[in-house]
């Protein structure tokens, strides 16, 4: 369980975070996007006790970030959006390392590195130096280290960074496998539909303010805004430019004579939109097709993203 | 009991010591010295002539130079080892990670302190057979050796809490590295030239006590001042009649080392996590 509460960082004048409010529950996958610089970062190194608000403070299963960070780092598993690793350690003996210091004894760390070695798909390479890993090996590996001393809370800054499409995918399958284990778990990116296909809820930030929050089926209906009408005639254009400009709800109309094709944006209900194909067709025009085009994940981003900097 | 004890900090770095060819190039280059200075002065003693004899007084004189060569040595050697400790693990990016470990800063900080100090206590063991040349020849007591190495690991560790403090409060390791060997300089050199300074205001006559004071104080914390006065007791009295001060030149070196070392290695605790102060 995530508490936050009015979680502020500011440098001089500067707001990397701006009064931020979220509440998380158990085993809920939360995806934080935004663009760079927005304060994911930020807001990530403040729940992994690295850097302390100005003001606000988090909860993470009860233990505050600001009054008790020594008993939130034993809550936490975190991993960062860069990181380096220690070349002349093998694997196993990376893990060893982390695991001892968070003070698990031999006997519990000998048992523990092969199984999350066999999670992160590492088993292979037990032996290896660390410096012979690949990037997506070396991604795994710091997820498995994460791991190690068994936290309820995983955060996990721009994990899939860099990676090929293989690795990603590799990513994505752990992410839900640690869902499926019961671990809460914040992953930030700036690529939204990266983050669509893994999380539950997502939350968009931007310039420190968070500007929406929910599951993504949510945030798409929410900030779809305007839909975006195309019709394709066969003749008539003119007079269905007319037509359809005559009804208040239409705004934004785009001609396009050679694929004889009009573009516009329709500030209606779903039932508004039947409506208006309806009293087209009954209006005689030659219309061969009505559709409307969906933003995708994308360019909802662009869009709120674009909007906040306006405001 | 022994999970207890086991420092994950002194164990990693330990690995990561022995495995790098540094250390071992570190190690050949610290040992190549001290047989240059044997040979050489093998050498001036028999006067070129490869046979000869050696008097227990010039066994001496190798010893007395052999401890201000190893003392300059772990001057020089110890920020190397030392000042990159917390500065080159953020240059890797490694430090973040450790920091939301459930080590404390003081297990951190000491962990990277033990492990530098075992190097160069093993450099000052390897050098050992070297050393004990001069026992062959005669002069030297064990005792003033296992003093003159108690002092050597007195300013090791000074000089290693040195190079921690600015490897922590420092974000490159260039820089750490600078501010340490600056240190040195100041501790090496310019307190035997504050000192020489301080002698001549004492017997110009300008300010004899306060010079006298200045004299040994800059004598008490300069390491090759200290080792003249540890392996040289006849000039002990005659440096105590200049300064007017009885006080033995070691004892303020010890505490004023000392002072170092717990300062310095409280600051680099406290300055570890410095950007999660509590919020006022």
């Amino acid at each position: 369980m995530i508490e936050i509460t009015g979680l502020t960082k500011r440098y001089g004048d500067f707001y990397a975070l701006n009064d931020l409010h979220l509440t998380l529950g158990d085993g809920v996958v939360f995806g934080f996007v935004g663009a760079n610089g927005a304060g994911k970062s930020t807001t990530f190194s403040i729940l992994a006790t690295l850097l302390s608000p100005t003001s606000g403070d988090a909860l993470i299963n009860g233990k505050s970030v600001v009054r008790e960070p020594a008993a939130v780092r034993k809550e936490i598993g975190y991993m960062p959006d860069f990181f380096g690793v220690y070349d002349q350690l093998k694997v196993d003996e990376y893990l060893d390392f982390y695991g001892a210091s968070y003070n698990l004894k031999a006997s519990e760390r000998k048992k523990l590195i092969p199984e999350l070695l066999a999670l992160v798909n590492l088993t292979d390479k037990r032996y290896e130096y660390v410096d012979l890993l690949s990037r997506g090996m070396k991604q795994r590996l710091c997820l498995a280290r994460a791991l190690i001393h068994d936290p309820n809370v995983l955060i996990l800054d721009e994990p899939a960074s860099g990676l090929d499409p293989r690795a990603r995918v590799e990513m994505r399958d752990i992410i839900h496998r640690l869902k499926d284990l019961g671990k809460t778990v914040l992953i930030s990116s700036h690529i939204l539909p990266e983050l669509a296909e893994m999380c539950d809820e997502i939350g968009v930030i931007d310039n420190g303010t968070l500007i929406a929050h929910g599951n993504v089926a949510q945030i798409q209906a929410e900030l779809q805004g305007d839909a975006h009408i195309f019709v394709e005639l066969s003749y008539g254009l003119e007079e269905a430019r007319a037509f359809f400009e005559r009804n208040p709800l239409v705004s934004a109309m785009f001609v396009d004579h050679a694929a004889m094709q009009l573009q516009f944006s329709f500030s209606g209900t779903k039932v508004e939109q039947t409506e208006l194909l309806r009293e087209a067709m009954l209006a005689d025009l030659a219309i061969t097709s009505f559709t409307e085009q969906k933003k995708d994940l994308e360019d909802v981003f662009m869009a709120i993203t674009k909007g906040a900097d306006l405001a | 009991m022994m999970d207890k004890l086991y420092n994950p900090m002194l164990m990693k770095e330990m690995k990561l010591r022995f495995r790098s060819f540094k250390s071992f190039s570190g190690l050949l280059f610290y040992l190549a010295v001290l047989c240059i200075f044997i040979t050489g002065f093998v050498l001036i003693a028999t006067d070129f002539k490869g046979h000869g004899y050696i008097e227990p007084t010039m066994s001496y004189g190798l010893f007395v130079l052999l401890s201000i060569v190893q003392m300059a040595l772990v001057m020089f050697i110890t920020p190397g080892v030392t000042a990159g400790a917390i500065s080159s693990e953020r240059e890797k990016q490694t430090l973040n990670i450790l920091l939301t470990t459930t080590q404390s800063s003081a297990q951190l900080i000491i962990g990277k302190l033990l492990s530098s100090i075992a190097f160069i206590v093993l450099m000052l063991v390897a050098g050992l057979p070297i050393y004990s040349l001069v026992f062959l020849f005669g002069g030297v007591s064990p005792s003033q050796m296992i003093t003159t190495f108690a002092f050597y690991f007195v300013t090791l560790v000074a000089i290693g809490s040195i190079g921690i403090f600015f490897s922590t409060i420092t974000k490159k390791t260039i820089v750490a590295m600078i501010a340490t060997y600056g240190a040195m300089i100041f501790l090496g050199a310019i307190t035997a030239f504050l000192f020489f300074v301080s002698m001549i205001m004492t017997q110009s006559g300008v300010a004899p006590i306060v010079g006298g004071y200045l004299a040994y104080l800059f004598a008490a914390i300069n390491p090759g001042a200290l080792i003249i006065t540890l392996t040289t007791p006849e000039l002990t009295q005659v440096f105590q009649e200049m300064t007017g001060v009885t006080l033995p030149v070691w004892i303020t070196y010890l505490a004023f080392y000392s002072t170092i070392t717990v300062c310095c290695l409280t600051g680099a605790i406290k300055k570890l996590r410095t950007n999660m102060k509590t919020q006022r």
